[in-house]
């Protein structure tokens, strides 16, 4: 069933979802949330899609934000789907003008009784989510910095400002790897003496994955650049060799413990369906994605520090990586395998934020890999 | 330099994300072309292995009397994943399975068949890094145990070494009647210890205990009324609209009560009547399940409190279909029953006085299990009779399958001028997770073995209890040497089961 609404206001669209759920045959619900969506028309599609399949998990009432400040008039149209195949309820609420910098005026109205508030931009997110009106709302705030035009800015952005309720996606695509890290970490009990993720170049969830690492072993954590996709790999040094899991084609993974044959493991990308399905299953703080970030943050400004003093002449302390990367800031072209074409077409341009630009950073042995990439990044991730 | 005991840095108990992956292991199927196997057993740990749930050092071995190489069972495997997997079927997880499958043809009474086995299993631990951990999965008639087991042992692949484990699996029923079950305990426990014994009921998924654990002790809104003041009778239904199709060679002998009652329907009394236990690890929850089944009895007076049918022949939610003694393979002098009706008492300061109906059945109106206790009427009602003629008992139903969720019955006005009261539903569904994402049943006994988490798996202790309920029903049963009433298929299931209720002044629901 669709029902639109021309002009609309919040205590009109109420009692439409009444009278929809009326004549539909269930007055009682099973809902156990409202997921908030915040989309710019672009964006609005894509995520609407994932909301709705997630939503299937989790029935919740699902209200897509779509706002444009740009039009001069004021006015808010409101569409109601009820019945489509999901069992929850899904309004799309578009706001033009004045109306679209008061949203939570229009939400507020419509969040279900008692139970839980989510929201969830998919793309550009607010800097501060709590103080944002709609954020303020919810009791979960989810963003997803693959999804914006800088992801390792944004994310370190995120991490700066991270409140309780609040997750990345990036952090998300990151839970079949650690999985499978902690379970060979079951197998082989070892103490490591160093740790590396290798990723494609400006992948925001490497640097989050190195961070959690960090964290969690209080190692510094190399990140390599290769060609992706995504995450190629984790490695654990012990004694003895290497725990690595590899994965070069985004699917299928080779796993490997010291002292035992390799084997193949599936490890797909997932879809974002799926990890918004994982992200509504807990509705409290994510203690260790807390603890990720602030490492995350923490050695953002130990790579400033590290870049910030002798940019073009770095200590010798800092590893080959480090050296190529500061070099390669000033224009000099990119030697590391695998990464040439993406460092010479994001040599150039370098527009992205002082702060990601600056990020690239070094200090001591460990975080010499990690430079190359963040510094990378922050020209790549626009032009790929 | 490696310590086992070192606690993994990467795991937090915060970090509630992490799933749990089970060790590199070796999982031997018996009977590896039968239905089951094929149908859940095959495509459950295809499904575990798509969700990434299964180690990357994971075997599959089949043990069956065919003339097959790796790769035709490998192929079985396959095609049973394609059929019947419930997650899609992606390139990748089935290459990452099929490094691990072997298959070894042979006897289960042939000594070089389990020489082949063990030689298999070795070179497995080898090339496939599962470190000596292996589970048995017997999937064959109980008949056959002792044989198996004792292959086992022979062939010392049921020993505990240090950090390795060999666990064995076994399914319903276990035994026959309770001289049956201690045979069978006694054969199984001679080889393995107990904490090494997986007795699966896969009608019992692990995520319907936990619901009705969650239910009955995470709320208080439900724990006061939960005891003989305010609750009159329980009914306690398993009912299956199919009826035993080929499947008389297990069935005919068996009957519903050996099949459901003994080992679901008690278990789910269990779950319902059982006290509070002081934490939710195995043993606090075993010795729970056990005080309250040693308090069960069967009836007193066991003609009036127990009611047996089998299905007649007739139609069926619209399909024609044959009766019990029609059914290929059933013998002339079957007495086999396909519907059971008993009365239960618990003795304790709970539950005295509270009947729970147990009842199960085939070729029934719809599938459906549920556990509904019903409420005493109030004291007293404030309006004229005429206003609550309609008004029944409240009610507070736990639906297990389809449509796992809660129903509450309680009285409404109904709107207008007159004052009338009538019955109405409140419902509650699990939502679209149990149907679209929750695990099947096998997919989380499945990795509970492979894990070594026994909590919910009956321990002998249990199903001998359970056997002590039942058996002198089946023996009253026996004795009278009649056949069992008959009923229309597609219907509720004998008049004397109606009449066993009414005896005491209920009815049985319609769920």
């Amino acid at each position: 069933m669709k029902i639109e609404l021309k002009s609309t206001n919040s205590s009109r669209v109420a009692s439409a979802l009444i009278k929809a759920r009326r004549s539909a045959g269930s007055p009682t619900t099973g809902m156990v949330m409202t997921l908030i969506v915040v989309t710019d028309g672009r964006g609005y599609q894509r995520a609407a899609e994932a909301a709705l399949s997630a939503s299937r998990e989790h029935p919740c009432r699902l209200l897509l934000v779509v706002s444009s400040t740009s039009t001069k008039t004021s006015g808010l149209d409101a569409e109601i789907h009820l019945g489509e195949q999901v069992p929850g309820e899904t309004v799309v609420l578009r706001m033009r003008g004045e109306v679209a910098e008061h949203p939570a005026s229009v939400l507020l109205p419509l969040l279900l009784p008692d139970s839980p508030v989510v929201a969830w931009w998919p793309g550009e997110a607010p800097v501060s989510l709590k103080d944002d009106p709609i954020g303020a709302l919810a009791n979960r705030r989810i963003t997803d910095a693959d999804g914006t035009q800088h992801p390792i800015a944004t994310l370190e952005q995120r991490a700066a400002h991270h409140g309780p309720g609040e997750t990345d996606l990036t952090w998300t695509r990151l839970t079949p790897w650690r999985g499978l890290l902690a379970a060979a970490v079951d197998q082989y009990p070892a103490t490591f003496s160093a740790a590396a993720v290798e990723a494609k170049r400006g992948h925001a969830g490497a640097q989050l994955m190195a961070a959690w690492l960090e964290n969690r072993l209080g190692l510094d954590v190399q990140v390599r650049g290769t060609r992706g996709p995504g995450i190629t790999g984790v490695r654990l040094t012990t004694a003895a060799g290497d725990i690595s899991i590899t994965r070069d084609d985004g699917l299928l993974a080779e796993y490997s413990v010291p002292g035992q044959p390799r084997r193949l493991v599936a490890l797909k990308r997932r879809d974002t369906e799926e990890l918004i399905a994982e992200e509504l299953r807990r509705m409290d703080d994510d203690d260790i994605f807390g603890a990720a970030a602030r490492t995350l943050v923490v050695r953002a400004e130990r790579g400033r520090a590290a870049a910030s003093p002798g940019r073009g002449k770095k200590k010798s302390t800092a590893r080959k990586t480090a050296g190529k990367s500061t070099a390669r800031q000033q224009g000099a072209p990119d030697q590391a395998p695998g990464s040439r074409r993406s460092g010479a077409r994001g040599g150039a341009p370098r527009t992205s934020p002082r702060k990601t630009t600056a990020s690239p950073a070094t200090e001591g042995p460990g975080a010499g890999g990690s430079a190359t990439v963040e510094e990378n990044s922050s020209t790549t991730a626009p032009s790929s | 330099m490696l310590d086992p005991n070192r606690p993994n840095p990467l795991r937090d108990p915060q970090d509630r994300r992490l799933p749990r992956i089970a060790g590199p292991c070796v999982l031997v199927i018996f009977g590896v072309t039968g239905d089951l196997s094929r149908k859940k057993l095959m495509p459950a740990v295809y499904d575990l292995a798509n969700r990434g749930l299964l180690p990357p050092g994971f075997a599959l071995v089949g043990f069956a009397r065919r003339d097959w190489v790796n790769e035709d069972f490998a192929q079985i495997v396959h095609d049973s994943v394609k059929e019947h997997a419930r997650t899609p079927f992606r390139e990748e997880v089935w290459r990452q399975l099929l490094e691990g499958i072997r298959f070894v043809p042979g006897d289960l009474n042939s000594d070089e068949s389990f020489d082949e086995l063990k030689r298999t299993i070795l070179e497995l631990d080898e090339a496939r890094g599962t470190g000596g951990n292996h589970a048995f999965y017997l999937s064959i008639p109980p008949g056959l145990f002792d044989e198996v087991v004792g292959q086992l042992r022979r062939h010392g692949l049921a020993e505990q070494r240090g950090g390795q484990w060999n666990r064995v699996v076994i399914e319903k029923p276990f035994g026959h009647d309770l001289t049956s079950a201690q045979e069978l305990n006694r054969i199984v426990s001679s080889v393995f210890p107990s904490q090494s014994v997986f007795r699966i009921d896969h009608y019992l998924g692990k995520e319907t205990v936990q619901n009705m654990l969650a239910l009955r002790f995470a709320n208080q809104l439900f724990e006061p009324v939960w005891n003989r003041n305010y609750i009159d009778h329980v009914q306690i239904t398993m009912a299956e609209d199919i009826g035993i199709g080929g499947r008389a060679g297990y069935y005919d002998g068996i009957g519903a009560a050996r099949d459901v009652i003994q080992n679901h329907l008690l278990q789910l009394l269990a779950l319902t009547a059982m006290e509070e236990p002081t934490s939710f690890d195995a043993r606090q929850l075993r010795s729970e399940k056990q005080k309250v089944l040693a308090a069960a009895r069967p009836p007193l007076d066991l003609a009036a409190h127990t009611a047996r049918g089998r299905y007649d022949g007739g139609w069926a939610g619209g399909v024609k279909v044959r009766g019990y003694a029609e059914e290929e393979g059933v013998s002339p002098e079957s007495t086999t029953e396909t519907f059971a009706a008993v009365r239960v008492d618990i003795d304790n300061r709970r539950w005295a006085g509270v009947p729970f109906y147990l009842r199960t059945g085939k070729r029934l109106a719809r599938r459906v299990t549920e556990v509904a206790l019903s409420f005493r009427k109030a004291p007293h009602l404030p309006f004229t009779n005429s206003d609550t003629e309609a008004l029944g008992s409240n009610a507070l139903v736990m639906r297990i399958q389809p449509d796992e969720g809660i129903t509450l019955r309680f009285g409404a006005k109904v709107p207008g001028t007159q004052m009338e009261i009538r019955e109405v539903n409140m419902d509650f569904a699990y939502g679209g997770a149990f149907t679209e994402s929750s695990p099947e049943a096998y997919e989380r006994l499945i990795l509970d073995v492979l894990l070594g988490d026994p909590p919910l798996f009956p321990q002998h202790e249990e199903v001998e209890l359970s056997w002590r309920i039942l058996d002198p029903v089946l023996d009253y049963w026996a004795s009278t040497g009649d056949k069992p009433e008959k009923y229309a298929p597609g219907s509720w299931g004998p008049q004397s089961a109606a009449d066993m209720l009414a005896r005491d002044g209920f009815a049985w629901r319609r769920p």
